[in-house]
């Protein structure tokens, strides 16, 4: 029987050869990842429900990434990385990437990736909705509560629907002027964000193999912001050259058999598409940059799982170089290894750290900061009524802070040129 | 599991974000400790933009200022409700602030995975778009037996979609409860 490569995948992890979209099974778990504000509530469900003295199922297969409430004094969110050691200590689990130590990475999401946890046909689950960003490695990959991940904790698995696919296709090459968040913004106002409800969203065509990972990862990233219970691109080689570089863990990579059953199959032609943003309150509410360029906005925010990869800095610094931002910007890598390769990293005889800075923006350590509002004393909160362009993934009411503000989502390229004009501007106006 | 659930109607709109449901500075409470936990009963659904809280008329918190329990217990909702994140925090801290069950059009999969293995609120499905017609405080009653929920104010009857697969999750109160009756915590 033809299978999609979730189908396939999720058969392995169930010790089957076939699995059906829609029945029940029960899966082997490859790596279950937490973080500061899903990790607490998970361990004490665990200590509960196991009891005392009870063993994690497998210390290795533990991944622990503190980062949504990291520089902040909030005394709660401050106990919880506290509760984090504790407990990767009580258990002796050997990847806590800790705050404070040198173990310290940054936005989950995209740590997973750069740690080489990312691996071709493997089954990851995460206290956090945007774990669908592994199915960039062609693996599966989602997010699911506390209470499930205490299960995992206690037995290495977890029942899952196995989900219907729907194929996005995007024939064609990438213009230097479109971003992969172009393409995922152009599907959610497609489909809505209910459009892939506990469905796989699968992506494929030569725009999407043109793409480095970085950039393939931000297409996954937003499944979940049309429903979907996980994106996945099939592994090809820019994929295990990338976790090769990483890691020397065995993997294997699955492809949809061509004759495999979507819900549906969406193409697209690349070059015919335009950079877009999603307008306050809702990640499906597209408009092109075009036609809303005289919106006002009152910051820039560069950063987040989705938006604050190295790939996402060179592609605002191409914008940035020479300019000035004319509203507070904010970058925030996603990880130690993005603020650093800010400084290696050179575009045009600079380093793209010097190229932002020049240009008159701030640059907070890695986190996920602003991205979902956070305690009081956080980073590059939104205020008041403010209108932020972000490359973040989520606009809805109140989501960076304030709950007056309104947040537009867009590419790096779109984020950067609206800093310099103080209003929504198309990336071409700045690329010519 | 009582067979019955009878509870003040509480009226939402449409793609309910878990981040209206309980906005991420709120998340750093402990979910164990009894004192810390009463602040997710306080916040429950304060992320939801005023005019849009207790339709039809709105402007009508879920929890009153200064407390820590809703009036009411039965949420309904429209389509994609608890979209957003996969925080738990959100079915619990509809549970916390007194809140049974959910009737909704359709369900985002974590919030829906959360409310049933956490064992914290009832998700119902149903065809009919009942935030179009009940009224924030109208006095419902779920029998989850016959999966009908009957406004007892309008005196009309709707039919809810069969819980199906989750079923005796539900029953059973959650994921580990249902885990421990099948035997499957053993291996």
């Amino acid at each position: 029987m033809a299978q999609t490569i979730t189908q396939k995948i999720l058969a392995k992890a169930a010790g089957r050869k076939f699995v059906e979209a829609g029945e029940s099974v029960w899966l082997n778990v490859d790596i279950l990842l937490t973080h500061d504000v899903c990790g607490p509530p998970t361990f004490d469900i665990f200590r509960e429900k196991f009891g005392p003295g009870a063993k994690v199922w497998d210390p290795e297969k533990v991944v622990i990434l503190p980062d949504h409430y990291i520089f902040t004094e909030n005394e709660h969110a401050r106990r919880n990385i506290d509760l984090l050691r504790q407990f990767a200590e009580e258990h002796d689990l050997p990847n806590h990437h800790d705050v404070g130590t040198d173990r310290y990475k940054g936005v989950c999401h995209v740590a997973l990736a750069q740690e080489g946890y990312n691996l071709p046909g493997t089954v990851l689950f995460g206290t956090d909705s945007h774990t669908c960003t592994s199915g960039a490695f062609g693996m599966f990959g989602t997010g699911i509560g506390n209470t499930d991940a205490a299960f995992i904790l206690g037995t290495g698995k977890i029942w899952e629907k196995v989900p219907e696919s729907m194929k996005f296709i995007f024939e064609g090459q990438m213009p230097d002027y479109l971003a992969a968040k172009d393409l995922i913004l152009q599907i959610l106002g497609d489909i809505g964000t209910d459009g892939a409800t506990y469905r796989a969203m699968e992506f494929d065509g030569p725009a999407v193999y043109s793409m480095p990972m970085e950039e393939r990862m931000t297409l996954t990233n937003m499944a979940i912001e049309a429903g979907g219970m996980n994106g996945i691109i099939a592994a090809d080689s820019v994929t295990e050259a990338y976790v090769r570089e990483r890691t020397g863990k065995p993997y294997e990579i699955f492809n949809s058999d061509p004759d495999a059953e979507y819900h549906s199959i969406y193409r697209y032609k690349t070059e015919e598409l335009e950079p877009v943003v999603a307008m306050p309150h809702s990640p499906d509410n597209r408009a092109t940059v075009r036609s809303v360029q005289d919106t006002r906005i009152t910051k820039s925010y560069i950063g987040s799982c989705t938006g604050g990869k190295l790939s996402d800095f060179v592609m605002a610094a191409k914008i940035l170089k020479g300019n000035k931002v004319s509203v507070p910007t904010n970058i925030v890598p996603a990880t130690v290894e993005a603020a650093q390769s800010l400084e290696t990293e050179q575009f045009d005889g600079h380093s793209i750290i010097k190229i932002l800075e020049d240009a008159g923006c701030t640059i907070a350590p890695p986190s996920c900061a602003a991205c979902l509002g956070g305690p009081s004393d956080t980073f590059g909160r939104s205020e008041d009524n403010d209108l932020v362009v972000s490359t973040t993934n989520r606009n809805f009411p109140g989501r960076m802070g304030s709950k007056k503000a309104g947040v537009c989502l867009a590419s790096p390229l779109t984020a950067a040129a609206s800093a310099i004009t103080g209003k929504l501007t198309d990336p071409r106006e700045f690329l010519r | 599991m009582d067979s019955i659930i009878q509870g003040k109607a509480y009226v939402l709109g449409k793609n309910i974000d878990t981040d209206q449901i309980i906005p991420a500075e709120h998340l750093v409470y402990s979910l164990s400790d009894p004192e810390e936990v009463k602040l997710y009963g306080k916040y429950a659904l304060s992320g939801v933009p005023i005019a849009e809280t207790g339709l039809p008329e709105g402007s009508r918190p879920f929890v009153e200022e200064g407390k820590f329990q809703s009036e009411y217990s039965i949420i309904i909702g429209g389509p994609n409700f608890g979209c957003g994140s996969s925080r738990e925090h959100a079915p619990f801290a509809l549970q916390v602030a007194g809140a049974k069950a959910i009737v909704a059009e359709s369900y985002a999969r974590i919030f829906y995975r959360n409310c049933v293995d956490g064992g914290f609120v009832i998700p119902y499905e149903t065809a009919e778009q009942l935030n179009k017609t009940v009224l924030t405080g109208d006095e419902l009653k779920i029998d989850i037996e016959n999966n009908t929920i009957t406004n007892l104010t309008q005196e009309v009857t709707y039919t809810l979609k069969p819980l199906g697969d989750v079923y005796n999750i539900v029953m059973a109160g959650g994921i580990f409860a249902y885990a421990r009756q099948e035997n499957l915590m053993n291996s």
